[in-house]
């Protein structure tokens, strides 16, 4: 009966790893509260980074926004990592090409959309003085 | 090696047609990992639409005058340690430990309850200065992303209430523990969204 029971488990662990996992299970994070710490950590120290990015004189003025930009796709980043477990393992094809995918509209949208506003702008502005 | 290592260090070779369907778990999984994909390009449009639209005030106030970086600075404290707490609930769902899920979501919904109760405070502050979403394009588009994502947080708090009470009438089923999964991933993502709204819309104005 026993015997049974672990032939079951290990059969199901064999179907799961032969057809990938889904987002937030990851064979070598799973079941890690460390690895919710180490993300904590991590993204405590970014959020701080950007706090003070933000407040700062010491930082070149014009510079700021990119180092905003870095900080957050870096603070994106260990979420993805640290809290939905995604990575580049054989098992999770799937959820890093949807993955992938979602991050190419999500530019595609927000950059299409800037480029295409200021470019109006330049365009069509009014002379403020008759 | 154990067994269970074994099995999955060979399964690899198993060809791709001979693997069989894959559990409901991976399925719903993955499938709810595209409806949040979906949703996250929801709030790309909101995102694009407050990027185009944050420098036209029509005379109101700005986004300098009116955000206040340490009341955003503790939203985001409180969304960070509800990601983990419900991390931490998540683990414990999957050992089925009853009170420690209890504990864990709890505080999870307190502290997503406090975000909550934060940003309604802030919205309340800035309507009573007159800054409401018809003020300006600006604030239009303001109200409609930060809002867009409150009520994600306030569909996420509802949806917490209604899994506890699930493990509380039904235990942990394979069924309650899949939905449990899906809710840890919903609110991990929004978090993830949050860390752009803190970023372009909060740290961005200038």
């Amino acid at each position: 009966m026993e015997a049974q029971i672990q032939s079951a488990q290990i059969q199901s662990a064999q179907v799961q790893s032969a057809q990938g996992e889904s987002p937030g299970v990851s064979v070598r994070t799973h079941g890690h509260r460390r690895t919710y710490l180490i993300g904590l950590g991590y993204a405590l120290a970014l959020t701080i980074a950007s706090f003070w990015a933000a407040s700062t004189d010491l930082v070149f003025p014009p510079g700021v926004p990119v180092l905003l930009g870095v900080l957050a796709i870096a603070q994106m980043g260990v979420h993805l990592v640290f809290f939905l477990h995604i990575s580049s393992a054989p098992d999770q094809t799937n959820n890093f090409l949807a993955l992938a995918f979602g991050v190419f509209v999500v530019a595609l949208i927000v950059f299409g959309s800037m480029i295409i506003m200021t470019n109006l702008n330049h365009n069509m502005a009014m002379p403020t003085t008759p | 090696m154990s067994a269970a290592e074994h099995a999955l260090a060979s399964s690899t070779d198993v060809p791709l047609s001979q693997r069989g369907p894959a559990p409901t778990r991976v399925v719903a999984g993955f499938g709810f990992w595209l409806f949040l994909l979906s949703d996250i390009v929801i709030f790309a449009a909101l995102f694009a639409a407050y990027s185009v639209l944050s420098g036209e005030t029509a005379g109101g106030p700005s986004g300098a005058e009116l955000f206040d970086h340490k009341h955003v600075f503790i939203e985001t404290l409180c969304l960070l340690a509800s990601s983990v707490t419900c991390g931490f609930g998540s683990l414990a769902v999957q050992r089925a430990e009853r009170p420690s899920v209890y504990f864990w979501m709890a505080l999870t919904f307190l502290l997503g309850g406090t975000f909550l109760a934060l940003e309604l405070g802030e919205f309340r502050d800035l309507l009573t200065h007159g800054a409401g979403p018809s003020r300006s394009a600006f604030l239009s588009a303001f109200f409609a992303l930060v809002g867009t994502h409150g009520l994600h947080v306030t569909i996420g708090l509802c949806w917490l209430i209604v899994m506890l009470m699930q493990v509380a009438t039904l235990g942990f089923r394979p069924m309650v523990a899949r939905r449990f999964f899906c809710f840890g991933l919903f609110w991990h993502a929004l978090d993830i969204v949050w860390v752009g709204v803190f970023t372009i819309v909060y740290l961005g104005a200038r």
